[in-house]
């Protein structure tokens, strides 16, 4: 089956929609978390020891968190490689371009591939920015997440970086969510409308939590 | 009616082409386009030069031999094919491109002329019932709900065009390639190929070359038959039901 799957255009699509959608489902509950931050450093630094030890004593410490970075860590991997293989496939398959173009299908959808690859830097970053403090400005304190953000937001390119990001995942979201549907075979006439709503509430959604932060930064409202 | 033509021209499938110009004069309103393209080719003829080549034949919109992007659109600006397509759809003036369809598994035979013999090969792979229906059977015998039937009569309007591999981005056959699957899948007469019939046809859709769905949904708004972008997500829920169904045996 797994064969089947992956050597299939609509199985490898299947790959995207679901390593799609768990993402996804991380976001969310990782936009809601990182709404902590206006609570304060005490509360938002708690919340992050906290995300260590959940599942204790049957989970070690940290385990949990593993758990959840392995399982990310394969989504975002599957993803981006059927993305790729897919993108290829595509590119192939129409190698001559018409002379009389056209402006077509909607901007969300045409960004894709381009927002894909903006994330897929995105996550390299924000990974090396505040979770190992690889590229941190402004000496990274581990175990001190509310201060590690206060600093990335305060320089002009970790706000660029961020907004430009979050924008493509909001895009991404927007084509994405009810692309998924349609590929994993749940969306009908019926639900069209529904699923456009729900991908559209969505993208705004994350695109305005995640943001709240920086703006919570550059406004002074977190420092 | 005077129009400016921006035809591609090809002399064979290896030759390289290009775009020329053509200015034709007394087009009437009520002229289908390629009735416009005879007046054309006649001009063309009496001049020496090579017709240009196009593909059609029924010309009443039923056969799908009639191509053609027009200005960018597939079968042109209407929702119709290129046949039924009349040229009160354009003004006096105007000029227009004319180019085949465009797509690695559709290769340029001549000018305006592509193989479409992908399409076939798609439709031997399972777009077929093993049953034998004879003539139309006594509609008691066995009943069909009438949403399934409903279902299979929308989907059986697809003509094999390839308007939608033309307009995708992708050069995806998606759309053709579910019509088939959502008609012959959702009747009683269809069921003993269900599921070799949906993993067959999608495995030579790949194999002939052609894209992935990107839903970008060009090719249900190019399609002169209606086909709705919902039987490409009917055709992936087959896909899927039918492999777990084959690898769960
Ligand atoms: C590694 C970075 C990423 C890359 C390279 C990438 C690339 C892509 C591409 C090329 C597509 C197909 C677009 C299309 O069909 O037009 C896609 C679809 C999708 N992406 Fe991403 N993406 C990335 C990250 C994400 C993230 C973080 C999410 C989580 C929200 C996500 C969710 C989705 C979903 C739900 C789909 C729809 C799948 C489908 O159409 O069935 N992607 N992605
Ligand atoms: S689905 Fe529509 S556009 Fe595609 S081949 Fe059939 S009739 Fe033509
Ligand atoms: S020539 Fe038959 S459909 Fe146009």
């Amino acid at each position: 089956m797994a064969r089947t799957v992956w050597d299939s255009s609509v199985g490898k699509k299947t790959v995207m929609a679901v390593s799609g959608l768990i993402m996804l489902l991380y976001l969310v509950v990782h936009m809601i978390g990182n709404l902590k931050i206006f609570f304060g450093p005490g509360e938002f630094n708690h919340y992050a020891h906290w995300l260590r030890t959940v599942g204790e004593p049957f989970m070690h410490y940290e385990w949990t968190l593993w758990l959840i970075r392995i399982v990310l860590v394969a989504a975002v991997v599957a993803h981006a490689i059927s993305a790729y293989q897919l993108s290829r496939r595509d590119i192939r398959a129409r190698p001559a371009k018409y002379v009389h173009r056209k402006a077509r299908a909607s901007y969300a959808t045409r960004t894709m591939r381009w927002g894909g690859i903006i994330l897929a830097l995105f996550i390299v970053w924000h990974i090396l920015d505040l979770t190992t403090g690889t590229v941190h400005a402004g000496g990274f304190q581990e175990g001190h997440p509310y201060q590690n953000i206060v600093d990335t937001f305060s320089t002009w390119y970790g706000n660029v970086i961020y907004v430009v990001a979050m924008l493509a995942l909001g895009l991404h979201i927007r084509h994405g969510f009810w692309s998924a549907a349609q590929t994993l075979g749940v969306g009908s006439r019926t639900r069209d409308r529904a699923l456009k709503t729900v991908a559209d509430i969505l993208a705004l959604l994350l695109t305005a939590g995640f943001l709240a932060v920086p703006v919570g930064v550059m406004t002074g409202v977190v420092n | 009616m005077k129009l400016t033509l921006r035809v591609w021209r090809q002399r064979a499938a290896d030759a390289d082409g290009a775009m020329s110009t053509y200015e034709v004069d007394g087009i009437s309103a009520d002229m289908s386009f390629l009735e416009m393209l005879d007046t054309l080719n006649e001009e063309l003829i009496l001049t020496g030069e090579d017709p240009v080549a196009f593909d059609h034949d029924c010309r009443e919109g039923i056969c799908g031999a009639c191509s053609l992007v027009i200005n960018g659109d597939a079968h042109g600006p209407e929702r119709t094919t290129t046949c039924q397509l009349h040229m009160r759809s354009f003004a006096d003036g105007d000029t227009i491109d004319v180019e085949p369809w465009r797509a690695a598994a559709f290769p340029v035979v001549k000018d305006l002329v592509v193989d479409r013999s992908a399409f076939d090969r798609i439709i031997q792979a399972g777009g077929y019932v093993t049953a034998p229906t004879g003539a139309a059977p006594e509609a008691h015998a066995t009943p069909v709900p009438k949403p399934d039937a409903d279902l299979a009569f929308e989907h059986a309007e697809c003509i094999g065009c390839g308007a939608c591999v033309a307009a995708c981005p992708n050069g995806a056959a998606m759309l053709f390639t579910s019509a088939k699957v959502n008609h012959l899948n959702v009747l009683p007469q269809g069921a003993p190929e269900r599921e070799t019939r949906v993993l067959d046809m999608v495995a030579q859709m790949d194999e002939e070359g052609f894209g992935g769905c990107t839903l970008a949904g060009e090719c249900a708004t190019a399609c002169p038959k209606g086909i709705p972008l919902v039987s490409i997500t009917g055709m992936n829920k087959e896909w899927l039901r039918a492999t777990r169904k084959v690898s769960g045996r």
